[in-house]
């Protein structure tokens, strides 16, 4: 019986997408520096901001700040991190409705363990320096109050 | 509303307001969304036997139980009936181009690939499903379905339980297939022909 076969299997897509006005607007406010829903006829705001009302279908297109403040609504604690996760260390994964938001965004929570975590603290947004116009261009969100 | 597809729809038709604050920037038009999967493939024991043949210049099928269709590569079963497929057929490497296609791009990670090149679902004699393999040795304005070829195989001494064994399919010179039989068609027919005795 020959030894059992293996191999290294590597699937790897380097897509770059257009975006659209509505996506390219909350990236181009992501890459200076502002966060941004889009506003519904009934007047409350998406964020992340989509395209289409998802109960209406009716197309969207008033982008609006929110942020930077927000609270969380939900957590998860991810140690260690995957291989290609935007973060290398520990850390929370949170719904964060945003300040002027009526929907949660999905990003990282930034503290030391989960113990600093809870539903209905209040967070705010960190920045990276050197911005592109990009998800991660928001490193993360961390306690309200803390020290940068 | 317009249900004309050809007119886009409002969101997408350039309406769309940012805040004042952003109002001479730039737009972010694109963005980069790359996909990486690292997998350890660990082959099962049909595409075990199907790779070690390889080393031996062998190509493998599997045969239904159920009408006696040959599949290649084997997966250990008859996807169609749900049955194990247990019975290795030795193929020929010898087939006809089922279907192909001529890409005229680079793809990123396969430097190898000179283009243009041509991809094709070859269909070897005694087969009932194609697989993938390079076409060569031929212009790729002449390839055409159900061109005859057979396989090119790497020298004996570089010969390893791999399918790239075989470097490319070159045309045997021998008639075509009628396109009424080749490839997706060549099961159908078959069935025909039994029947028709």
């Amino acid at each position: 019986m020959p030894e059992r076969l293996r191999a290294d299997l590597v699937l790897e897509y380097p897509f770059t997408r257009t975006t659209g006005p509505v996506i390219g607007g909350f990236l181009t406010g992501l890459r200076e520096g502002m966060i941004l829903g889009i506003r519904r006829s009934d007047g409350t705001v998406l964020c992340p901001p989509t395209e289409y009302d998802p109960e209406s279908s009716e197309p969207l297109t008033d982008l609006v700040e929110v942020g930077p403040g927000g609270e969380v609504v939900s957590w998860t604690w991810v140690d260690p991190p995957r291989s290609q996760s935007p973060w290398d260390q520990p850390h929370g994964l949170g719904l964060i409705q945003l300040d002027g938001a009526d929907t949660p965004i999905v990003h990282g929570l930034l503290v030391e363990g989960p113990s600093e975590l809870s539903v209905g603290m209040r967070v705010t947004a960190r920045w990276r320096p050197e911005r592109e116009g990009h998800i991660a261009d928001l490193e993360g969100f961390v306690p309200e109050g803390a020290v940068r | 509303m317009s249900t004309d597809p050809s007119v886009p729809p409002a969101a997408l038709a350039g309406e769309v307001r940012l805040p004042e604050k952003l109002a001479d920037v730039e737009p972010v038009r694109s963005v980069r969304t790359p996909i990486r999967l690292e997998y350890d493939f660990i082959p099962g024991d049909a595409s075990s036997g199907y790779l070690n043949a390889f080393a031996d210049r062998k190509i493998l099928g599997q045969r239904s139980p159920v009408d006696g269709a040959v599949f290649v590569p084997p997966r250990g079963v008859d996807p169609r009936h749900g049955a194990a497929t247990p019975d290795y057929v030795e193929l020929p490497d010898t087939g006809h181009v089922g279907g192909f296609c001529v890409t005229r791009l680079p793809i990123p990670g396969r430097d190898d690939l000179e283009i243009p090149y041509v991809s094709a679902w070859i269909h070897l004699d005694g087969a009932d499903i194609g697989f993938l393999g390079l076409v060569g040795g031929i212009d790729t304005s002449e390839v055409r379905m159900g061109m005859r070829v057979r396989a090119v195989w790497k020298p004996d001494d570089q010969l390893g339980r791999t399918a790239e064994n075989i470097l490319y399919w070159e045309p045997s010179g021998e008639p075509d297939v009628p396109v009424t039989a080749a490839g997706t068609n060549a099961w159908h027919a078959k069935q025909v022909a039994k029947e028709q005795g």
